[in-house]
């Protein structure tokens, strides 16, 4: 990367300390930089502290040590330029129709209504929901919900979209037809993403860097594969295959780490010695 | 039935409108209401005619009757006014003060700190209890009974209004906080539009506490109002005017829910869909 990268994450630490029981380490020595412009897919096993470095770029939660700075400045709150689309659909507003969901952002800025409207079908339109603008939540399907979300950040003009495992609630059939648009949206607004998965193959389709992260507890980034993008986007494409098999084995190693050490858990509570 | 007749009301029936009208849900709702009201009837009947005949227990023509001849000579009326002016103006202020001291709980932990002890010590001292006092302090005229259909109100609302700001989905607060919403603007366009639900059924439940507390204070002294008519009654041992008195505040409450619900599903039907 000749240029400056958009996000910087310096030798990251976040760990929790509940009263009465030993500090628990989540994730540490976390560092990345994400370019403008990336699609960057941090992939990993359950449990393995995706979400907290996704809720520390956000400026929910503050690292323990180290720093993430964007375009050089730290990051201390969340902010407009960081938008977030969260797995659940709890985030969209029951009370608005979609389409005042997609010009919520518009509106706490002080957008006009004219020129709200107009930027929420824009957006709606990107994301394959004019003909359902005026539901409430309630009444669309999860994967229309997940779009509102898209929409809502999306026409909030962010400098750089979050997205935390946002189809893994979805029937396989939409997760599909929402990756591909997806990549659609992306190659449109080449808006910078951070996308949690632990789904490999989603990872390959969508992503043109992936990071592999190692099995918590302390979990770090173990590897970063650049996926060549005529290969990603493309299930088909005979190195498909190739990727996945590489990826699959760096995660496998991950899943066998913890089983081991759970079973050393399980020996040791018995009387065995600890590795 | 004859044959003619079978057909027009066929053909009625088979007229859109009509039918519109007779299957439409608000029509079966109301014929299930006539239903199950006239099985009450029908039930009291029965049991206060041939099961427990007796000079202190009412059937309900003659409680009919009774109430045809309080309406006429104009009692019933009055009583029915000054109780529920007590009601109305009771609740309204005890609304009005619950529902921003329990916004402020909810959002400020000081102020829930603060505000908490008074809220668990003063829950469980019925108005009822307050009552001798409330006389003392206040007199026998609408101030003390007022002042005590706002304490049975107050409560029920805070403590509602005070969970339903806490139970706001965090997820609904981040996704504003990174669209760019200012702290004033989290509070007004998503914690309170997340927590009218709760208010309302918070009120819902004030106003049957504030008809219990309007009785036990009418019983206790006053000049005019349903339970001032229903103590007189009991004074006299006239069965017949006490049964009028419980029926009509059987009535009188349904239809206030009635109309509470009424007022909720036109003006704020998007924030409670599930009401």
């Amino acid at each position: 990367m000749s240029s400056a990268p958009l996000v910087a994450f310096r030798d990251v630490e976040k760990s929790y300390f509940p009263t009465g029981k030993p500090r628990f380490i989540a994730v540490e020595n976390f560092t990345l930089d994400v370019a403008d412009g990336e699609f960057f897919c941090l992939l990993g096993p359950s449990g393995c502290g995706k979400t907290t470095v996704l809720n520390m770029l956000a400026g929910f939660e503050a690292p323990t040590s180290g720093t993430i700075e964007m375009d050089g400045v730290a990051i201390t709150a969340p902010s407009r330029d960081r938008g977030v689309v969260f797995q659940g659909d709890d985030s969209l507003y029951g009370w608005l129709t979609a389409r005042e969901n997609v010009e919520f952002g518009p509106r706490l800025s002080g957008v006009s209504a004219g020129e709200r409207r107009e930027i929420a079908t824009r957006y709606l339109e990107l994301v394959g929901m004019r003909a359902q603008s005026e539901k409430r939540p309630h009444e669309l399907s999860g994967g229309m919900k997940q779009r509102t979300q898209i929409a809502r950040v999306l026409a909030n003009e962010p400098k750089m979209l979050l997205m935390d495992e946002p189809f893994a609630a979805l029937d396989a059939q939409t997760r599909r037809v929402l990756q591909q648009e997806l990549v659609k949206i992306w190659q449109a607004t080449r808006k910078s993403v951070l996308f949690i998965t632990h789904d490999i193959d989603e990872a390959i389709i969508l992503g043109t860097r992936i990071g592999v992260m190692t099995a918590g507890p302390a979990a770090r980034l173990k590897e970063v594969i650049v996926v060549d993008e005529s290969v990603g986007h493309d299930r088909r494409h005979p190195s498909f295959m190739e990727f996945f098999k590489i990826i699959h084995a760096l995660i496998e190693e991950e899943v066998n780490k913890t089983l081991l050490r759970e079973q050393d858990t399980q020996s040791s509570s018995v009387g065995g010695t600890q590795a | 039935m004859t044959a003619t007749t079978r057909d027009a009301v066929n053909q009625a029936v088979s007229t859109p409108w009509v039918s519109a009208v007779l299957t439409s849900p608000q029509a079966r709702s109301f014929g299930t209401y006539v239903f199950s009201f006239f099985t009450l009837f029908l039930l009291w009947h029965i049991m206060a005619t041939y099961i427990f005949p007796s000079v202190l227990f009412s059937p309900p023509l003659a409680v009919f009757k009774k109430a045809v001849e309080l309406t006429a000579s104009g009692v019933l009326l009055t009583d029915i006014a000054v109780s529920m002016k007590r009601i109305l103006l009771g609740f309204a202020i005890g609304s009005a003060l619950g529902f921003p001291i329990g916004l402020l709980m909810g959002n400020v932990r000081f102020f829930r700190r603060l505000f908490e002890p008074y809220t668990e010590f003063f829950r469980f001292i019925p108005a009822i209890a307050l009552l001798t006092l409330a006389v003392i302090w206040f007199g026998i005229g609408e101030t003390s009974k007022v002042f005590l259909i706002v304490y049975a109100t107050i409560f029920i609302v805070v403590l509602n209004t005070m969970a339903g700001v806490i139970s706001v989905p965090g997820n609904k607060i981040r996704a504003a906080q990174c669209l760019g919403a200012t702290r004033t603007q989290i509070f007004f366009l998503v914690s309170l539009p997340a927590t009218v639900p709760f208010i309302l059924t918070g009120m819902r439940i004030a106003m049957g506490n504030a008809f219990m507390t309007m009785v036990s204070a009418e019983m206790l002294g006053a000049n005019a109002g349903i339970g001032q008519m229903m103590w007189t009654a009991r004074l006299y041992m006239q069965v017949d005017d006490l049964f009028v008195g419980l029926l009509v505040l059987g009535l009188l409450g349904f239809a206030t829910d009635r109309v509470f619900r009424f007022l909720i599903s036109r003006f704020a039907d998007k924030y409670a869909p599930a009401l």
